[in-house]
């Protein structure tokens, strides 16, 4: 179904060519297709094919930025949308920075991230795999005998961003996962556990490894109680890590920074993290699912340093934010057809330090291993940095993994987490969401239990 | 919307490969929203979306398409892929009556924001910003936002059901920052109905960005939270987030059905302090999550869940009741058109109480009071939730004291329920709220009466 690149690279030049002197006009076109295929009790549940496309418009005129969007291609839609743009664009006050970003000279990124083969694999093999997700997932622990779910789904899809400044940009991407959330039973007691395989082919899937990891997660919180309120030194399993620094890189935003709402703002230079901390927002890196060609305004994505060995580099901007802050975009901007384009990573990763995860566990005489979070987002205020969120995980004792925990939050700011962090491991994963994590170590943390 | 004999047609040729029951639900969404940052209007931003999720049943198996392409052909390409992807052996042609339904609208809408001149819905934006400004000079950032949508829904079957809806939600919210030694803290405020512009007529975007302002400022001086369990009073309407999360989710039919629910085969049973009635109401006038009918063309309904502490129902969706056999609930909603439906809440809310709120807070030696929840999360299967307090005090010898900065509370959902024990005879409804389940968001209401519940965790440092 997704056509070859010029014709919606088309769709969107030929927007764009549509302003008028004085006005600056941008296109983002996307269209893309999905299939999603549930399994429950050995039988199909569900088995969803989509095909969805959409284009947003962004008209500034006299600095006045606006913006409308059609969920459809249709011809009549998209001249609606551009008509209402401008008539938006006179509502919005001016702002000087208000401007479409012009080539900046940044070659794109020579990265293939298109699943080729998975145009070919049947609607029937796709069903297979979910039935064969929900089978091994339910065969393997006496324990685990039925799931809420059991899934294989894929998306695929191009996008093309095309100005009046100059801008062609186009790509496309796409991938796959399976994901199974299994109910583990004994006792009276029910603790349900996901567990993921993501690729860009079929063939990077793994039935074994998200059925393994959603009955290891469901079943080690078993009997899980809550445990007594103290301080106590977190390890966080890579996804862990990655989920905290996904908060942290949300207040490097430069949005952020420039509109007064980032504890970060102003200290370039200075220390804001342990020296055992580098992380980095790199879409160019292939190994992350996150990986793009460009950015939401068709600037080509690249690395981006935000702290390293402890030290605040910068921040990341879009093209409002860069010209606004005096400098320039980082080729960050993240958008989806229904808006105009934020600021945020696309692949936000640590750097490996010491040791592999059993070395980093190994050396915590007593701690709470976290492997999951709740409430991230009404415990975290990136504002202020106060974190508060609900924790489940296992006790570490004598370096070992010890009795499961649930029912408990921990509470600090992340400015300090970031300060207090005590050792970084090796063992960089790289997430579903496109993020790279490794095990972190944080002492002295406010558990909150009974 | 469509053609009658386009959507007979369509539903026919859904059923073609043999389903027992096909449904196409048409939507057409236009929505606009304005946006004011940092001392300016920085946008207006509006969006149309418009097109048709076809889904087939068979058996145990749902086939579902999606189409931007609302032509007699676009609509029978989704009908085609949606029965082929519910597969089974031929089953001819099926005559399809529709009848047409008609479904009383939980209220009336005044001023359709379509009508309403760009120029007005700027005007209240900065009409907030001066407010919340000139609520003290350590108010350093406002963020207001306005937001309209008319979603115009079809829902049509092979049991002959034709309905129709036409839902008007319109939304303000402020943030506010403060700036002092100890930091920034924000404050929020939301407002939001299921109606047009008269909103406006009857509310004042001043106080709320007042309200947004004055949290701000009161949490700069707050303290940090404690750690620990003790007990926690809810105001009323600020905890209704409660209750969703900690029995509402459990109370989904589909969830109960698959063993992830702490509440399933419960039924019957005392699952909450007598004092305790659960609704969810769907016909709730203005409420956030009313609606005339669901997403499914099941008509609204206000259904008890909890009577006086027993667990009287689950909450249902077209599939569910149709595997059970028993009537729908009205609880059947989706995102879009481009999403399956599946069992949601409306609006939830606990029934006010026989006890006097003053007394509940004077007869709690020490404790935290919270008059505003944020979101929240549950673990059906546990029951464990976990909720983020947005203005709070300490109760002090049954008095409220100081506030206290942000935290998360956790709890577990049936032990909660069976411990409260107060209930105000005072009731409010909360902040307008979008629930998310399985990657799905959709508008939901929530109300309390002040109560309170004796052990709750805190989530503090202190």
């Amino acid at each position: 179904m997704v056509v070859e690149h010029p014709d919606l690279l088309a769709v969107a030049v030929r927007i764009a060519e549509m302003a008028r002197p004085a006005e600056q006009v941008e296109a983002y076109v996307a269209r893309g297709t999905s299939t999603s295929v549930k399994a429950y009790g050995g039988e199909v549940e569900s088995l969803t094919q989509a095909s969805s496309a959409g284009v947003g418009v962004r008209v500034i005129v006299d600095h006045r930025e606006g913006f409308a969007y059609a969920g459809t291609l249709d011809e009549g839609a998209v001249l609606d949308a551009l008509a209402e743009a401008r008539d938006n664009a006179q509502f919005g006050e001016p702002d000087e920075f208000n401007a479409l970003v012009e080539p900046d000279g940044t070659p794109p990124a020579n990265l293939d991230l298109w699943p080729a083969g998975l145009e070919h694999v049947s609607t029937a093999d796709k069903v297979a795999m979910a039935l064969e997700l929900e089978r091994v997932t339910t065969s393997r622990d006496d324990r685990v005998r039925s799931v809420r779910m059991a899934m294989f789904a894929d998306g695929r899809g191009e996008g093309a961003v095309a100005t009046s400044t100059g801008i062609r940009a186009w790509g496309r991407a796409g991938n796959c996962h399976l994901a199974v959330q299994a109910l583990a039973v004994s006792d009276g007691e029910t603790q349900i556990a996901a567990g993921l395989s993501v690729g860009r082919e079929v063939g990077d899937l793994s039935v074994d490894e998200a059925a393994d990891d959603a009955i290891l997660r469901a079943t080690r919180l078993l009997g899980s109680t809550k445990p007594a309120t103290q301080r106590i030194t977190l390890v966080l399993e890579p996804r862990m890590t990655a989920t905290i620094l996904g908060l942290v890189a949300g207040m490097l935003n430069g949005g952020a920074v420039l509109k007064g709402r980032s504890p970060f703002a102003g200290r370039v230079g200075e220390l804001i993290a342990s020296p055992l901390l580098t992380f980095v927002d790199d879409p160019t890196d292939p190994r992350s699912l996150g990986a793009e060609i460009h950015d939401g305004e068709g600037l080509a994505c690249r690395r981006n340093e935000l702290v390293v060995n402890g030290v605040l580099e910068g921040f990341l901007h879009n093209g409002y934010t860069g010209r606004r802050s005096g400098t320039a975009s980082t080729g960050s901007a993240q958008r989806g057809i229904s808006s105009t384009p934020g600021v945020g990573a696309g692949a936000l990763a640590v750097a490996p330090g010491v040791g592999t995860h059993a070395e980093v566990l190994g050396a915590i005489d007593h701690g709470l291993f976290v492997t999951s979070m709740a409430g991230l987002h009404s415990g975290v205020n990136p504002v202020s940095g106060d974190f508060s969120v609900g924790v489940e995980g296992l006790m570490v004792k004598g370096g070992e993994l010890a009795e499961p925990i649930r029912e408990a939050t921990i509470a600090s700011t992340l400015q300090r987490l970031l300060l207090d962090i005590s050792a970084v491991g090796a063992d960089l994963e790289w997430l579903p969401d496109g993020s790279g994590g490794v095990t972190l170590v944080i002492p002295d943390i406010a558990l909150s239990g009974s | 919307m469509i053609d009658h004999d386009v959507i007979r047609q369509t539903l026919s040729t859904a059923l073609r490969t043999g389903g027992d029951f096909a449904e196409i639900f048409v939507e057409d969404k236009v929505s606009s929203n304005a946006l004011f940052d940092d001392g300016k209007v920085e946008n207006l931003s509006s969006g149309r979306d418009r097109g048709a999720g076809i889904r087939v049943i068979v058996g145990e198996t749902t086939g579902f398409a999606h189409t931007a392409d609302l032509s007699a052909a676009g609509l029978a390409e989704a009908a085609e892929a949606a029965g082929a992807a519910a597969r089974s052996g031929g089953g001819g042609v099926k005559e399809i009556a529709l009848t047409r339904q008609a479904a009383p609208r939980p209220n009336e809408i005044e001023i359709l924001p379509e009508e309403v001149a760009k120029a007005r819905k700027v005007e209240l934006l900065r009409r907030a910003n001066d407010a919340a400004r000139g609520a003290g000079g350590s108010i350093t950032q406002v963020t207001a936002r306005y937001g309209d949508s008319r979603r115009r829904i079809l829902v049509a079957n092979s049991d002959g059901l034709l309905t129709e809806d036409d839902q008007v939600r319109t939304l303000f919210t402020v943030m506010a920052v403060a700036s002092g030694d100890t930091g920034m803290q924000t404050g929020y405020q939301s407002m939001g109905r299921t109606i047009g512009f008269e909103l406006f007529d009857r509310y004042d975007v001043a106080d709320l960005a007042r309200e947004a302002a004055e949290r701000a400022l009161l949490k700069l001086a707050a303290r940090p939270a404690p750690s620990g369990t003790m007990p926690v009073v809810m105001g009323p309407g600020g905890g209704g987030v409660l209750f969703h999360e900690a029995c509402g989710h459990g109370l989904e039919a589909d969830l109960v059905a698959k063993g992830a629910s702490v509440f399933a085969g419960r039924v019957g049973e005392r699952v909450a302090d007598p004092r305790i009635t659960l609704v969810d109401d769907g016909t709730m006038a203005e409420e956030w999550g009313a609606l005339a009918i669901d997403d499914e063309g099941s008509l609204g309904s206000r259904n008890v869940l909890i009577q006086d502490g027993i667990l009287t129902d689950y909450m249902w969706d077209l599939l569910r009741s149709r595997k059970e056999g028993r009537p729908r609930s009205g609880n059947g909603r989706r995102q879009s058109y481009k999403h399956l439906p599946m069992v949601r809440m409306t609006n939830t809310y606990v029934l006010a109480g026989p006890d006097d709120p003053a007394q509940i807070v004077a007869d709690t030696p020490s404790g935290v009071y919270v008059a505003h929840l944020g979101g929240g999360q549950v673990n059906t299967a546990t029951g464990d939730f976990v909720f983020g307090m947005t203005e709070a005090y300490l109760i002090e010898n049954g008095e409220i004291t100081e506030p206290i900065r942000e935290g998360n509370l956790i709890g577990n959902g049936p032990a909660v329920l069976s411990s409260i024990d107060t209930v105000g005879h005072d009731f409010a409804m909360g902040s307008p709220g979008m629930c998310g389940k399985d990657g799905q968001g959709v508008p939901v209401g929530d109300g309390i009466p002040t109560m309170r519940v004796p052990a709750l965790t805190i989530g503090g440092t202190a």
